[in-house]
């Protein structure tokens, strides 16, 4: 009998019509209907869907974490990017 | 028989099969290598616990003697348990089980496709529930007798053992007595004929994605759903019953 572990995927889930898919954890299967099988069972027992999506963690392609500040943080001080120069005008409500 | 009895002990036993079966895969929780298959076999029995209760608490409102679900559960005995013999059988390894609910589900999914249509009160409201349930057990299920059948040496060969020892106890599945046939022909039930045609031809479809070999019908255990059952029944009962018999009316 082999010990191979199986290997590992990522859950996304659907949970309603209209809403994107969200990351909802990871779990391990020996393949991709497996992976679906698996992420049924684990992780929509309590309604959480209406539409899966699994993929091989070793798919994902993920920015480094020792870059984080040469990717995210000259974002920060450009706020003219950030809509928050309009003025709202009187009367409209819901915005 | 009245027609009351028949749809009575018919409803019943849709409720045994249900409680021993999830009774069985309950004694192996928390037991299984893998945790997606561990969720995947606690979340199957419960499915069958909640049928049970449906079937239950059907069968003590048409027999109107004041008993209610947990009577029919804890307080019978093996005798009047009217399961077939096929879901009493002792666990044995994962293959067994792989083996044992993918036959029974097999013939279940189409006894519960034909009870949606039955006229009988009741009865075809629980099965439309309880198919969209099954279907998806027997998908998970199918997939792992051709995972294991079509896997290595040694899994082809457990599997197959698996499948041939459980062979024995599919023919009770469509042998028709006498509650069988008064509640097909009063409610426009299933028709076990039909429906054995249908498995045997869904069974190996499966069987032969799996390089498995489908057995052949020879001898065929029976008695079940008359209540002569095997000595595994009784070990079965005496741990589930044990609370409710040492402490009658016990809650938590």
């Amino acid at each position: 009998m082999s010990n191979k572990e199986w290997p590992l995927y990522e859950v996304f889930i659907r949970s309603k019509a209209g809403l994107s898919h969200r990351h909802a954890g990871s779990i391990h299967a020996a393949d991709d209907q497996m992976a679906l099988n698996n992420a049924r069972d684990t992780y929509t027992r309590r309604s959480e869907g209406v539409s899966l999506w699994v993929v091989r963690s070793s798919a994902i392609v993920a920015s480094d974490p020792a870059e984080t500040a040469a990717f995210f943080e000259p974002a920060e001080d450009k706020i003219y990017r950030h809509p928050t120069f309009y003025k709202i005008p009187e009367g409209v409500e819901n915005l | 028989m009245s027609d009351n009895e028949a749809l009575l002990a018919y409803v019943t036993r849709l409720g045994d099969n249900a409680l021993i079966l999830s009774q069985r895969m309950i004694e192996v929780v928390a037991q299984y290598p893998e945790l997606e298959e561990e969720l995947a076999n606690a979340n199957f029995a419960l499915d069958y616990i909640g049928q049970a209760r449906l079937f239950y608490s059907l069968a003590a409102k048409l027999e109107g003697k004041d008993r209610n679900e947990d009577d029919f559960a804890f307080l019978r005995d093996g005798h009047e348990y009217r399961n077939v013999l096929l879901l009493e059988q002792p666990n044995g390894h994962f293959g067994d089980m792989m083996a044992r609910e993918f036959l029974f589900e097999s013939f279940y999914l189409l006894q519960l496709e034909a009870l949606q249509q039955c006229d009988a009160p009741g009865v075809a409201e629980i099965a439309a529930r309880a198919v969209k349930e099954i279907r998806y057990h027997l998908r998970h299920v199918s997939q792992w007798v051709v995972r294991l059948g079509d896997g290595t040496e040694e899994s082809h060969a457990r599997m197959q053992q698996a499948i041939d020892d459980h062979w024995q106890f599919t023919g009770e599945l469509f042998a028709a007595d006498d509650i069988d046939t008064a509640f097909t022909e009063q409610y426009s039930g299933p028709n076990l004929e039909l429906i054995r045609d249908q498995w045997h031809d869904n069974v190996a479809a499966v069987l032969n994605e799996a390089t498995l070999t489908k057995p052949a019908d020879e001898w065929m255990a029976a008695g079940g759903k008359q209540g002569r059952h095997s000595e595994y029944l009784g070990f079965l009962l005496a741990e589930m019953q044990h609370l409710q018999r040492s402490h009658p009316g016990a809650t938590w």
